[in-house]
């Protein structure tokens, strides 16, 4: 029985709607909690800003990012966030670490937590693939764990939703989250990986994916339906059509607007939209290529069924990985870049390509803006999530450094100084004078997680919440953080404490501990005659089309040392 | 009498995981659907010379000792080594490379897989160019064309064209062998070149100059291209860029003639590139032909746990990564490690003779199930569990998906990762007590 009292936090908790009061916070067994004993363990935190673990509901780090590893050896000596990356030679507490993008498994539990986030999402399982993932996840320290299972151009799918099959469909979904062990839907350009599997790409919502007879956004609208059938605790979590390509921000508002009259049982979203910096392009080229993003904003205003995550680019070097395959191989022509590719049998396609966004490239620059003015032009912070898609626009170890850009106007002329003049014309983000303050930085990289991952006992302090906590040395009643970005920044890079599960795991931003974390995913259940009837369709296509039997394909409970089995029960 | 079904075949890449195996008594008296290779792994387990005990050299000669004197022993040799090379680690479980690759971090050991003696060249290249790659089976399933590249899976992976590639029938192909086009390209008419439509035979070492008159045609440059490259007619070279450009799903399987010829990583690099250029036309993919049933495994592991596939380095702490500078048989040819610990791998019997002088020169650890020409080197020897038969674990797939492998009949041996657990406690031991 282990005890915690921490005393003079001045605690930012907006899901309790605390915002920078002084108060201390008690924990007991790794949970927040009323009140401990006379004997608990004291931290003074001495009026530091403190707030809930973060979350980081969409992130590449178990899986796909080993190929990009794989091709990058060059990335492992890349120390262009001292402290946060590069080699750095094994401690007594430490494993050896590598890396900036494509850090290895132990660097990447080591740098989250002294960002003082302790929970993170892998946006893209393959099922047929799960089996890695998960032995990656068991390899990242500290941090608890969830993945996204993909299922937008899975054929068992799209026969469903050809075939008109609901039930069937829900309970495909409820068993591919089974054998991969995953938390929710991922859908990434519907239909598009099937495409590629022949070269190929759907052009936008209602061009019809070869050979299977549905369009996108049939796809879209089956698995929406799906989810709520099932009662998962998250929405689908869509990565639209058409990533990438200047004037994308029309199939982008269509796919958003799809799901308008969806209901839910559960209190969150039915929709979450992905990395939309990257699905927010006006223009018809690259050559009148310009920002979207208040087309977007305003649609986003307009509506509460929705919310999304940034994909902020940073400058400098970035390694892109996706499921979305034809996106990587056209990237790889365009730039004249390396390219890796994964065609995923009866599931999907992959694919992962590096890149530099450099300040200098007006495209660059209207990139770097277009993910601000999406976070500063909606006007609820409860519909962000802040990311920068890591490693796709930047790896997560710039988190720091892109607050800054939310919470200082000064701080991003700075940065706007550098573009070429081109780049401002194609922009709005230099007539944007919003500043987000820590209670909305709270949000977006811990509070409306908690909401959207219906994960009630994390991304708050509140007595029951998993007593996952971030200390950082910054005291909101005397900074500036409109001006003081500096020391926003060294605050936000190295926790003064990060608390995870009630262990101390970050202490002056060195990481103290190393115990292992959790892994959460979804059992939903559907009536056994619903099952079994998938199961006929199912076990034909291991008998005829998989590479490996259905027994095998399963992820086992051995890949799981540490499991939270979130059940449900379908509608 | 047992039988298990679905059991995973732990012998080559392509780890087969529809084996049904019966077991009586603790011996498996039947194998279903394992090719010859297989079948001779889960049946001849103790036909073969299995090491019975743990052994340490004295006066020239390998005795048996207690499993605690040998680990003793070997924890003496890599605390007091300055650099140990360890080596192999592809016919076992990704759990066990793992401990492996800790052991290696804790003792500033260098760390190699059979990759060097194989596909490290493919790694380079997708270092450099990237490695455009599918699922197995989306090569069954969508693959009108199948080309085999210096490779010869008739003999290496003798169900890999029956299950994954020219004969297998999927949900594009559905006649099989007659929906497909198979082409092998070699030095010389192999067993599998018999089953080709066309054979394609070069000159040794030209693999680079036909990629490149390949490339050269795919691009629309067909005036560059001489009369002949690589001893193959301009005509035929034509001809074959013509079916790939036509194809609708070109797989190319390279295997170590590409691998391990003249130009090297640089033939990896022009397959890399010939298939981003034909993808430009159609779609082709690339997929290396794996030995050792777990050394991709080991690329994977070694690269999630330390950023790099392979010739890791741990001198320094960091790991440091410089294949020709850190490789297996770099080091041993340098002579700079001064002691090295061998599993799941038989350095004696494939490394270049100047790599076992030197292996003969110094304290060599081996852990392993059967006597090799490795145990010949060394001075301490473990006996270990066969991984997929006798144990537990996961392994991947050529193509990089990973299986569990069952654990299928009892055994007295210690698995290879206790063996290297056991192995890092002591070395924690005899540090601290230091």
């Amino acid at each position: 029985m282990s005890e915690l009292l921490i005393k003079n936090a001045v605690v930012c908790d907006p899901i309790n709607n605390v915002n920078c009061e002084k108060m201390d916070i008690s924990v007991k067994d790794g949970k927040i909690v009323e009140s401990v004993s006379s004997g608990a363990k004291v931290i003074d935190a001495g009026g530091k800003l403190t707030m809930a673990g973060g979350v980081d509901g969409h992130t590449h780090c178990a899986g796909k990012i080993n190929v990009g590893r794989f091709m990058s050896p060059h990335d492992m000596r890349m120390t262009n966030v001292p402290g946060l990356s590069g080699k750095e030679a094994p401690t007594a507490t430490t494993r050896a670490q590598v890396g900036y993008n494509t850090p290895n498994a132990f660097a990447i539990g080591y740098r989250y937590a002294k960002l003082g986030y302790t929970t993170i999402g892998e946006a893209a399982i393959p099922i047929i693939g799960a089996r890695h993932t998960h032995e990656e996840f068991e390899a990242i320290p500290i941090l608890d764990k969830f993945g996204l299972t993909l299922f937008g151009s899975n054929w068992q799918v799209m026969e469903y939703i050809r075939d008109d099959e609901p039930e069937k469909l829900a309970a495909y979904v409820a068993w591919g989250l089974k054998a991969s062990r995953g938390y929710g839907i991922k859908i990434v350009n519907p239909g598009g990986g099937e495409a590629w599997g022949w070269g190929k790409n759907v052009s936008g919502l209602d061009d019809p994916v070869p050979n299977f007879d549905v369009t996108p956004a049939q796809i879209i609208m089956g698995l929406a339906e799906a989810n709520e059938k099932l009662n998962l605790p998250h929405s689908i979590h869509l990565h639209c059509n058409n990533l990438g390509k200047p004037g994308n921000y029309e199939t982008t508002i269509a796919s958003m607007k799809l799901l308008e009259n969806l209901k839910s049982n559960r209190d969150r979203q039915v929709l979450h939209v992905t990395h939309v910096q990257f699905n927010a392009y006006g223009g018809t080229s690259w050559r009148d290529f310009e920002s979207a993003a208040p087309q977007v904003s305003d649609y986003i205003n307009s509506t509460d069924h929705m919310t999304f995550d940034l994909g902020q680019a940073i400058f400098g070097p970035a390694m892109t990985m996706t499921a979305d395959g034809p996106v990587e191989y056209a990237n790889s022509r365009m730039l004249n870049a390396k390219w890796s590719n994964m065609d995923v049998e009866l599931e999907d396609a992959s694919g992962v390509v590096p890149i530099t966004y450099s300040p200098k490239n007006f495209v660059n620059a209207v990139q770097w803006a277009i993910g601000l003015e999406l976070a500063l032009l909606v006007d609820d912070p409860w519909k962000v999530m802040f990311t920068t898609d890591s490693p796709n626009g930047g790896s997560f170890v710039n988190y720091p450094e892109a607050y800054t850009y939310l919470m200082s106007a000064k701080r991003r002329a700075e940065v706007i100084e550098g573009f070429p003049e081109m780049a401002l014309g194609r922009m709005n983000i230099p007539g944007i004078d919003r500043e987000i303050d820590l209670y909305e930085l709270a949000i977006m990289t811990r509070a409306m997680q908690s909401k959207i991952y219906c994960m009630d006992t994390k991304g708050h302090l509140g007595v029951g919440a998993d007593a996952d906590i971030a200390i950082y040395d910054l005291k909101p009643d005397s900074v500036d953080t409109t001006v003081e970005y500096a020391a926003v920044k060294k605050a936000f890079s190295g926790a003064a404490y990060t608390i995870k599960s009630g262990e101390v795991v970050v202490k002056d931003g060195e990481i103290a501990m190393t115990p292992e974390g959790r892994t959460y995913w979804v059992n939903a259940k559907m009536p056994q005659a619903t099952v079994d009837a998938m199961q006929v369709d199912v076990a034909k296509k291991f008998k005829k089309y998989y590479s490996v039997s259905q027994s095998n394909y399963m992820v086992e409970d051995e890949y799981l040392p540490h499991p939270v089995e979130i059940t449900t029960e379908a509608v | 009498m047992v039988v298990i079904t679905d059991a995973i075949c732990s012998l080559c890449g392509s780890l087969c995981d529809d084996i049904t195996v019966t077991v009586e008594d603790n011996v498996i008296t039947n194998v279903e659907r394992a090719c010859i290779l297989g079948r001779n792994k889960f049946v001849g387990m103790f036909l073969h010379d299995r090491i019975e005990s743990p052994m340490i050299r004295k006066n020239g000669e390998l005795v048996d000792v207690s499993y605690e004197e040998a680990i003793d022993e070997a924890a003496k040799i890599l605390v007091n080594s300055k650099r140990t090379l360890s080596y192999g680690w592809c016919s076992t479980s990704c759990e066990a490379i793992s401990k492996a690759i800790q052991l290696a971090e804790e003792t500033g050991s260098l760390i190699d897989s059979t990759a060097n003696v194989c596909h490290g060249p493919s790694a380079l290249a997708v270092q450099e160019k990237g490695g455009p790659s599918a699922t197995l089976g989306a090569v069954k399933n969508r693959a009108d064309v199948v080309i085999f590249w210096g490779c010869n899976p008739a003999h290496a992976h003798p169900r890999h064209m029956s299950r994954y590639s020219s004969f297998s029938k999927g949900f594009f192909t559905q006649k099989g062998r007659k929906d497909r086009k198979m082409i092998v390209i070699d030095v010389r008419k192999t067993d599998t070149a018999k089953l080709a439509d066309t054979y394609v035979e070069i000159e040794q070492g030209s693999d680079y100059l036909l990629v490149t008159a390949l490339r050269s045609a795919i691009n629309g440059h067909e005036d560059v291209i001489p009369d002949a490259v690589a001893g193959v007619s301009k005509e035929d070279i034509l001809e074959l860029a013509n079916v790939l450009k036509e194809a609708k799903y070109t797989c190319v399987f390279y295997g170590m003639g590409v691998t391990q010829s003249r130009s090297k990583y640089k033939n990896g690099d022009g397959v890399s590139s010939l298939i981003s250029d034909i993808n430009q036309h159609s779609k082709a993919v690339m997929i290396g032909m794996r030995g050792h049933y777990n050394v991709t495994g080991f690329g994977q592991v070694a690269t999630w746990e330390t950023g790099f596939p392979m010739a890791i380095d741990f001198t320094r702490g960091a790991p440091y990564y410089n294949p020709g500078e850190t490789g297996a048989n770099d080091v041993l040819v340098r002579g700079d490690v001064d002691a090295a610990i061998i599993s799941a791998a038989d350095a004696g019997a494939h490394f270049p003779q100047d790599s076992l002088k030197y292996l003969a020169k110094i304290p060599v650890i081996q852990i392993d199930p059967y006597a090799n020409p490795t145990t010949e080197l060394s001075d301490v020897v473990f006996p270990a569990a066969v991984v997929g038969v006798e144990a537990e674990g996961t392994a991947y797939r050529m193509d990089g998906i990973s299986l569990r492998m069952k654990k299928l009949i009892d055994t007295k041996f210690k698995t290879d990762e206790e063996i290297t657990v056991d192995l890092i406690n002591k070395v924690r031991e005899l540090k601290g007590g230091a």
